[in-house]
């Protein structure tokens, strides 16, 4: 598609849009609607957008298959690492309460890094499916 | 410390299986898995202790109180199973380096163990959860993953068998996800031991009956029991070896868990086998799978199909104590399952043995192969009369057990198919047994010095365990009447 100036350009507007606001879906998760999942899926769309418009190649120099492969697997143990952490600090897996000095800060922190985690594992795998298709002969 | 043990053994492996793809080497991967299987089985042993002296366990993840916060609950049965689930996990990973290696494609092999590990996360997790709707996230996780075991098999046919496996798999978890959600809608929990209270009040609804109908297409599928068998034939017997033993010693045996808890435990005996008299159905499906499966896997050319056969008749023995309604006969079923899974797991471990000289799992190709390999072959003899239900092989007590189920509800032709199945058991093996060791063996066969390594050293335990266990049957007669208790 890259000799079709209008879907590209209008695409290039769009991207930065699209990663922004799966930015802000992944961060204002707890406080409005949202979350890992919903921002993950925006981010990898944005993502995949690039590579419709670019071509696999040039995608790939942003976000590689090895990144995604890498990233899908951090997120799960971020994910599971916040679980673990808390039980280190004597309460209960993801009972987040016993992160932070105050339960309510704790509570904040623990859904921070367990959606950062969810967000990042949907990304990559999203990515990942993505370019398993294009790589299909 | 010990109660962390009912989250730490399902939450081990799913931490393991990122490491594992990032690790990305075979034999590092492998040594990893290993070992962790080994730790998960160390857990679930811990944890069976515990719950045999002291009582179940429950355990609230995130602190947050029941029904509202999911909770994991291990009882007597949950242990049992765990235990069995996570004692396959660690032989089979320990058995089958050198058939992984072999079988699956160099690039693939990390991946394979991370497939591996997230399996056994699935398997785990569905026993230990006390929440429904968890249930159906580990049922996709350990399915999901299964899947895409199954399709690393060499045969091309292995991509079918996964494909069809992952249609009928995914038709009944989703079944079983509407039955959780009717309930939800109607009880708004989702709480196994909140369902349990709160489902005699509505039992008369409509929409409770449409789940437990929902439920039970939808277990049965998982299940494979007959006539929704028809993918697990061909999953069994294309996929790598060590996924084959794996799935046959721990799928359908956690199916068969969730259907005595759905049953037993969410609906409650009284609602499900007194007012839906579930067992009208269960009894004759029963029934029919243990004769046409078992009349099926005869005409079989290919041994790891035929074994697929038999289990599906095996699973009819296990739904056929459940539908006798009886103490003895739920005991029955639960020592079977138990019994199976390692019988089971031994022959397909003697056919993983025989893939490593012989060219296919067919009937012509294992011609001699037991000449050439006597300790194979006769591991393969020793689980065949396991399986037939021999005195002194743990195949024996269980049949035993449900023999004296039928026979105390006064159900005679009951005993008749039994025997009469056992001897078509002994026909499909007797044919085994005769390519292994009347017949000629190949020049190529014998030519053919492939070590086989740790496989058969490992064969031959959960063989003599199977020995042993027919012979001082004390340990899982005892642990199945534990479980039984749990379920009344």
């Amino acid at each position: 598609m890259k000799n079709n100036p209008i879907i590209k350009q209008t695409s290039f507007l769009l991207i930065p849009v699209i990663l922004l606001f799966g930015l802000y879906v992944q961060f204002h998760g707890d406080y409005g609607p949202g979350g890992g999942f919903q921002a993950g899926v925006l981010f990898a769309s944005g993502l995949i957008l690039y590579a419709l418009i670019e071509g696999q190649a040039k995608a790939e120099q942003v976000f590689s298959m090895r990144l995604a492969r890498i990233l899908a697997a951090s997120g799960l143990l971020l994910y599971a690492g916040v679980g673990v952490a808390s039980m280190f600090l004597g309460a209960n897996f993801l009972d987040y309460n016993v992160l932070a000095h105050d339960p309510l800060h704790g509570q904040h922190w623990g859904i921070f890094w367990v959606e950062l985690g969810v967000g990042l594992t949907v990304t990559s795998v999203m990515l990942s499916i993505f370019y398993a298709f294009t790589h299909f002969k | 410390m010990t109660h962390h043990l009912a989250i730490l053994q399902v939450v081990l492996p799913l931490i393991a299986a990122p490491i594992c793809s990032l690790i990305n080497h075979s034999k590092a991967c492998w040594l990893f898995a290993t070992t962790v299987a080994w730790l998960v089985f160390a857990m679930s042993l811990s944890l069976f202790l515990e719950v045999q002296t002291g009582g179940s366990i429950r355990y609230e993840i995130g602190g947050w109180q029941p029904p509202w916060g999911i909770e994991y609950h291990i009882d007597a049965l949950a242990a049992f199973v765990l235990l069995l689930v996570s004692a396959m996990a660690a032989i089979t990973l320990s058995a089958f380096q050198r058939s992984i290696a072999i079988e699956i494609p160099k690039h693939k092999q990390g991946l394979f163990y991370t497939a591996f590990l997230l399996c056994l996360t699935g398997l785990l997790g569905i026993v230990a959860t006390a929440d429904a709707f968890n249930i159906f996230v580990f049922l996709e996780i350990s399915s999901l993953s299964a899947y895409a075991l199954i399709a690393l098999g060499r045969d091309r046919r292995a991509l079918t068998a996964s494909f069809e496996y992952l249609i009928m798999g995914t038709i009944g978890a989703t079944f079983i996800l509407i039955g959780i959600g009717l309930l939800y809608m109607q009880t708004g929990t989702l709480n196994i031991a909140d369902l349990q209270a709160r489902i005699p009040e509505i039992s008369h609804l409509h929409s409770v009956h449409a789940a437990f109908a929902f439920f039970t297409i939808g277990i049965f599928l998982k299940l494979a029991l007959f006539p929704l068998h028809h993918w697990l034939p061909g999953a069994y017997a294309y996929a790598p070896s060590a996924v084959s033993t794996f799935l046959a010693a721990t799928a359908t045996k956690v199916a068969l868990y969730l259907l005595y808890r759905v049953f037993y435990t969410v609906f409650g005996f009284e609602f499900s086998f007194e007012v839906l008299q579930l067992h009208y159905i269960l009894m004759p499906l029963s029934i029919l799978a243990i004769v046409i499966s078992s009349l099926n896997a005869i005409f079989q050319q290919d041994v790891k199909k035929m074994l697929a056969y038999s289990s599906l008749g095996q699973i009819g023995y296990m739904t056929l104590g459940i539908s006798l309604l009886s103490d003895v006969g739920l005991i029955a079923s639960i020592l079977h399952l138990f019994n199976h899974a390692f019988i089971k797991g031994a022959l397909f471990m003697t056919m993983a043995c025989f893939l490593f000289r012989t060219p296919s799992m067919r009937l012509d190709d294992l011609n001699g192969a037991g000449r050439t390999m006597p300790w194979v072959g006769m591991a393969f003899v020793l689980g065949g009369l396991g399986l037939i239900g021999i005195p002194l092989t743990s195949g024996f007590i269980s049949k035993w057990f449900l023999v004296s189920a039928v026979i105390e509800q006064g159900h005679w032709w009951l005993v008749a198919i039994i025997v009469f199945s056992s001897l078509l058991a002994l026909i499909y093996v007797w044919r085994v047994v005769e390519h292994l060791f009347f017949r000629e063996p190949s020049a190529a066969l014998v030519a053919n010095k492939q070590p086989i390594g740790a496989l058969l050293p490992f064969t031959w335990i959960v063989l003599l365990s199977t020995l042993y266990f027919g012979i001082n049957s004390d340990f899982p007669v005892q642990a199945a009447k534990a479980a039984a208790k749990v379920l009344q």
